[in-house]
């Protein structure tokens, strides 16, 4: 979904360096257990974010890593690093915003979502965060229809 | 005749002065029976012809030419002369008149006996008199017709016109607008070229007027009432576009320039034309343009998302090359091929140094479209690509890169097969040494992703006819085997598995040496002695069961098969003897194994007679002689008799039959049938048996025997039809008994089913009336029968199915039977569940593979014929059977195809309602997956009941079962596809609702909940 928005933020290098794909997480008998309990877990949250993408994904360019998402279910807190493909990505805010309202509409209630950018990877860093942080903005954000559309584009442009 | 030609002039007056239509039917008609000719009916309009005013000429003329519509096949070739001077005339005459004067010249351009030189002298008055373009659409027609009706028949003539005819049609067609008119103003374009007319000067101008419609953009209305498609235009148009190579120096330029259009759909159809073009040009149409052309196509497929413009831009590349491989060059002429594949080369060729980059495949791909055009642009390009990419595995030390590099070879190399039949050496020669050293260390690497692609390398040269030596493809099967064995990763084993099937074929021996007795003594390996030699090595169990699926996958050769089905065999003749501590999952992978192979010999009529001589009696032998030793002693199971043991035999067993030839299949079923009916053993190999073998004889000591049923219904239920069954009827009277009082559920069911199976295709007549009448009675004893009613409905059950299939008129009877157990107290709910078998297709008999007498629509039929009645019966019963009319009607609706439940899906929709608050599961389950496809479809009848719908499929969201859990969810997903304005009101309370299964303790319900939450947020809001 981001995977457009950030390929046309980037149109200017024609031959980027493309990242493997993680394939399809398989399913294992214990998750076709019906008393089993499956914890939320890192992979299920990256799934969340990357899944059906194309043509370059998020994923792809290197924007989110697994290794970058940490969930504790016991403790109810989900935290996600991303990483803007140029230090001065304009759409930077706008990726972080996406990613923490498909999370949001994702998670139980009980989570708390923390995105912000890999450290060292943006200009901006400090204050893409704050706002990403911030609820009050973003739940603004999310009222300002315009906002909105491009969210929204983003998370329904599957394909 | 006077009186004739009076009413002649009354139906002329009538038509002209009096406005009335009809008349001209009427006319017609009278000429066509001979009642006037078409000169009187010219004389009678004489005088409305010469009239001064245009609009009575006008309907003079239409008159005529309506007239002659009907009859131009009865002119003579005189009346025909007359008419054509008098219309050419009247094109000169006011414009009201045109249109009908064209009417009738169309009539007469069908004319077979229209006399010389009048074709030519048609066209030029038109070409002279009319200004086509400024009349109506319908008429334009009418011109293109008669032109079209005229090259039809008066070619030569035409032809005789010169360049003169090319430029009248080109003023004809200049400016014209409608894509119906267009669609045969290209067929026309195309025939003056491809049957050679004169183009005289006009090459350029006749370009013209049809490229100014390139690219075609064309949307034709929603509900179009003439069909006509864009590609119907785009077709036509390229046809015309590519029909010469004179139009080469136009059209090049003009491809160059849309293929820089901003809209796809332009630059997918430039570089479609130029793939057409490139079939019909030679090198001398293309030089000027090459670099151009490159460098476009080049641009194109480097930068485009989308698929569809790379396979054009690949297929263009491909048949510029192909073109260029095929010109034959003068002696002083440049070699274009050599330029333009330098220009790849140069362009492409260190993209593949870079294999992290995005460009590594694009460039690849083009490299492998130029190269793939003709044998010498392969050898041009493998050459100074190979030893590249050899170089560049030696230097990339990521296993990511190596991969990407193994590929791309893999391309290049299955390249050259295309070739190799027609060259002796086939270019790769020279690489031999250096691409087996590379694949060789692939398959060694430590990543599984580089063994994988390895694996590919591996079948990829072992399949080039001759290219590896004796020793190399040892060494193959050598580095296969490794992998089969001792592999951890799961898809390099599998690869390694798949390979061999195919190499297997080509290089048979090498794996009879190389790799099939180092399976065969896995088999027998003890885990711990896995244990003491290779600590990584794969756990005995899984060892096992690769190994069978690598005997059966190599089994593609006769040879091979000669080894691999004793070995296999051999595995189980040990489980009989009790030897090694086998347990039947063991068997059950053999006889997968077995069965494999059996389907890979079918297509074979020798291999599969020696697998079938080999297998059927060995695997008879070995469960009678297990059954025969467990007589009397019913508690301690051998192993070769346990239910799931024997279910697996039965594909095995059916295998081996359903292909064998009428002779060989009756002498082989007789002594079958033989075995079971009167204990012959002669067809068991080892026969020397404390007592009889007796499987139809009921008594607990025989229990064991009965089971073994299920084999002799796999062999006799899976023959040909033409294959006749001896002793049938005494077979079916056993077969009965046993169903009916059989002891073990497994031996009265397999009973059952072996009945059933024979039923099925039993020729119609009064012997098979007497056995069903017979087999009807004695169900209808065992179900009043206490101990013995579940085998009742069982056999009932079974019966049925068989009956329905075959349309057999008595199959409503027994159907209505089973509808009405639908209320029994006591088995009920069982025969709910027989529904399922009723309408499902069963595995291993009455399928199309066994050549079961299935006729088309059955289901249909079942449905139509008993839906109706189990609706009925669901009202009528008592509340406590209710549910078991639910399920049987979820297991019929299931079933059937998505187009036939749709048209019943407004009468049953409360019904369905109703069922998924039934407490059952299964009915829960089987209703949603039923409802899940439909939901999409049916808005219109959802309408009224979507309050109830949603509030069900949410409490089903969190149902005790998951599977329930999950296709509640697909459901509430599947919802959001509805119309807007059904969905809005419930948004809110749906998305508060969902937020809970976000939380499921399963992670397959939480990733259908955020899946169908995801969409509901997005439900009307802007961006969606």
């Amino acid at each position: 979904w981001v995977g457009k928005m950030v390929v046309s933020s980037q149109l200017e290098n024609a031959n980027p360096l493309i990242y493997q794909r993680s394939g399809e997480r398989q399913v294992t008998a214990l998750e076709e257990d019906e008393d089993v309990v499956d914890k939320i877990d890192d992979r299920e949250i990256f799934d969340i974010l990357v899944r059906a993408e194309h043509p370059l994904s998020l994923e792809e360019l290197n924007v989110l890593e697994q290794i970058r998402v940490k969930v504790s279910d016991e403790e109810s807190a989900v935290s996600v690093e991303f990483t803007p493909t140029i230090p001065h990505c304009s759409m930077a805010t706008l990726i972080g915003l996406s990613i923490k309202v498909k999370l949001l509409r994702s998670l139980p209630e009980r989570f708390k979502v923390d995105v912000h950018i890999t450290p060292g990877t943006h200009a901006s860093e400090h204050a893409v965060n704050k706002q990403l942080a911030d609820k009050e903005r973003v739940a603004a954000a999310l009222e300002n229809s315009h906002l909105l559309e491009v969210v929204n584009q983003c998370l329904s442009a599957r394909s | 005749m006077a009186e004739d030609s009076g009413t002649l002039w009354g139906l002329v007056e009538e038509f002209v002065t009096g406005q009335q239509d009809s008349k001209a039917a009427e006319v017609a008609s009278g000429v066509k029976d001979g009642d006037f000719t078409v000169l009187q009916v010219v004389e009678s309009l004489g005088s409305c012809l010469a009239n001064t005013e245009p609009r009575t000429r006008s309907r003079g003329v239409q008159l005529l030419s309506q007239v002659l519509q009907q009859c131009y096949s009865k002119l003579t070739e005189k009346e025909v002369e007359v008419l054509v001077v008098f219309y050419e005339n009247r094109l000169k005459d006011h414009h009201l008149i045109v249109p009908h004067v064209l009417q009738g010249l169309k009539a007469l351009s069908m004319c077979d006996v229209l006399p010389p030189g009048l074709a030519v002298s048609v066209l030029k008055s038109i070409f002279q008199e009319v200004h086509v373009q400024s009349l109506m659409q319908m008429d334009r027609y009418t011109v293109y017709m008669i032109i079209t009706n005229f090259m039809k028949i008066r070619e030569e003539e035409l032809k005789n016109l010169g360049a003169d005819f090319t430029f009248g049609f080109i003023q004809v067609m200049d400016g014209e607008k409608d894509p119906r008119n267009l669609l045969v103003a290209f067929h026309i374009v195309h025939d003056i070229i491809a049957k050679h007319y004169n183009l005289g000067p006009f090459v350029e101008e006749l370009f013209e007027v049809t490229s100014c419609y390139f690219p075609i953009d064309f949307h034709p209305p929603p509900n179009d009432p003439h069909g006509l498609t864009r590609e119907d235009l785009i077709l036509g148009l390229r046809a015309v576009l590519t029909a010469t190579p004179r139009f080469a120096e136009f059209l090049l330029p003009l491809l160059i320039e849309k293929m820089d259009s901003d809209v796809q759909s332009a630059k997918l159809d430039s570089l479609q034309t130029l793939s057409a073009a490139c079939a019909v040009y030679e090198q001398k149409e293309l030089k000027e343009f090459l670099t151009s052309l490159w460098s476009s196509i080049r641009r194109e497929v480097f930068q485009t998302a989308s698929e569809k413009i790379e396979a054009g831009g690949l297929s263009a590349l491909q048949s510029l090359s192909s073109c260029l491989s095929r010109s034959v060059l003068t002696a002083d002429s440049e070699d274009y091929l050599d330029t333009v594949l330098n220009n790849v080369l140069q362009d492409c060729k260190h993209h593949l140094c870079e294999p992290d980059m995005k460009l590594v495949w694009p460039s690849a791909k083009l490299l492998q479209a130029a190269a793939g055009a003709s044998s010498r642009a392969c050898r041009k390009v493998t050459s100074s690509v190979l030893p590249l990419l050899l170089e560049q595995y030696s230097q990339q030390a990521q296993s990511n890169q190596r991969r990407t590099i193994l590929e791309m070879t893999v391309g290049f190399l299955k390249l050259q097969s295309k070739w190799s039949d027609e060259e002796d050496e086939n270019g790769l020669g020279a690489f031999k040494a250096a691409l087996c050293s590379m694949v060789y260390s692939a398959v060694t690497d430590p990543s599984s992703q580089v063994h994988l692609a390895a694996v590919k390398a591996l079948t990829v040269l072992g399949t080039q006819k001759g290219f590896l030596s004796a020793a190399d493809i040892d060494l193959v099967v050598g580095h296969l085997t490794r992998l089969i064995l001792m592999e951890t990763d799961l898809q390099s084993c599998n690869a390694a598995i798949e390979a061999s099937g195919s190499l297997a074929k080509i290089h048979p021996s090498a794996f009879i040496t190389r790799m099939i007795p180092q399976l065969s003594s896995r088999l027998w390996t003890e885990p711990m002695e896995i244990n003491a030699n290779d600590n990584n090595g794969i756990q005995g169990n899984a060892l096992r069961i690769r190994c069978l699926e690598a005997l059966a996958a190599v089994s593609t050769h006769q040879s091979i098969v000669r080894e691999t089905v004793p070995i296999l065999l051999d595995y189980v003749k040990q489980a009989q003897e009790g030897k090694a501590a086998i347990n039947s999952d063991d068997i059950v992978s053999v006889c997968k194994s077995l069965h494999q192979v059996a389907v890979q010999c079918q297509p074979d009529a020798e291999s599969m007679q020696f697998y079938h001589n080999a297998v059927v009696p060995c695997l008879l032998s070995l469960t009678v002689q297990a059954a025969i030793q467990e007589s009397g002693t019913p508690s301690t199971e051998h192993v070769l008799l346990q239910d799931a043991v024997v279910s697996a035999m039965v594909p095995v067993i059916s295998a081996a039959c359903t292909y064998l030839s009428p002779e060989f299949g009756a002498s082989s079923v007789s002594r079958i049938v033989n075995l079971f009916l009167d204990g012959d053993v002669s067809l068991l190999s080892e026969n020397n048996f404390s007592c009889k073998f007796q499987p139809f004889q009921m008594d607990a000591s025989t229990e064991p025997q009965s089971r073994l049923v299920a084999l002799l219904m796999a062999c006799v239920c899976s023959l040909p039809r033409k294959v006749e069954i001896p002793h049938l009827v005494r077979l079916l009277q056993h077969l009965l008994s046993l169903s009916l009082s059989g002891r073990s559920s497994f031996a009265y069911s397999t009973s059952s089913k072996c009945f059933a199976g024979l039923i099925n295709k039993f020729p119609t007549g009064e012997p098979l009336d007497e056995i069903l009448q017979d087999a009807a009675r004695r169900i209808e004893s065992g179900l009043v029968d206490e101990p013995n009613r579940i085998q009742a409905i069982t056999l009932l059950a079974w019966v049925t199915k068989a009956l329905i299939l075959r349309y057999h008129p008595l199959n409503g009877q027994l159907t209505n039977r089973m509808i009405d157990l639908l209320s029994d107290r006591e088995l009920g709910v069982s025969v709910a569940d027989l529904f399922s078998l009723l309408v499902s297709d069963s595995a291993d008999i009455l399928n199309k593979a066994c050549h079961a007498d299935i006729r088309i629509m059955f289901r249909q039929r079942f449905f139509t014929e008993n839906v109706p009645k189990l609706v009925q019966g669901f009202h009528s019963a008592s509340r406590d059977d209710k549910p078991n009319y639910l399920k049987a009607l979820s297991h019929v609706l299931n079933s059937l195809p998505k187009q036939v439940l749709m048209t019943e899906l407004p009468s049953l929709l409360s019904l369905l309602l109703e069922a998924l608050s039934c407490p059952d599961q299964v009915v829960q389950l089987s209703t949603l997956t039923c409802l899940e496809p439909l939901l999409l479809e049916a808005a219109d009848i959802l309408s009224v009941h979507m309050d109830t719908l949603i509030t069900k499929l949410l409490s089903l969201s969190s149902s005790p079962a998951m599977a329930v859990r999950i296709t509640a969810l697909k459901c509430m997903l599947a919802l959001t596809k509805l119309p807007l304005h059904m969905l809005m009101p419930y948004k809110q309370q749906v998305i508060r609702a969902l937020a809970k299964p976000l939380d499921d303790k399963k992670r397959l319900v939480r990733k259908e909940a955020v899946e169908a939450r995801c969409q509901w947020f997005l439900l009307g809001s802007p961006g969606s």
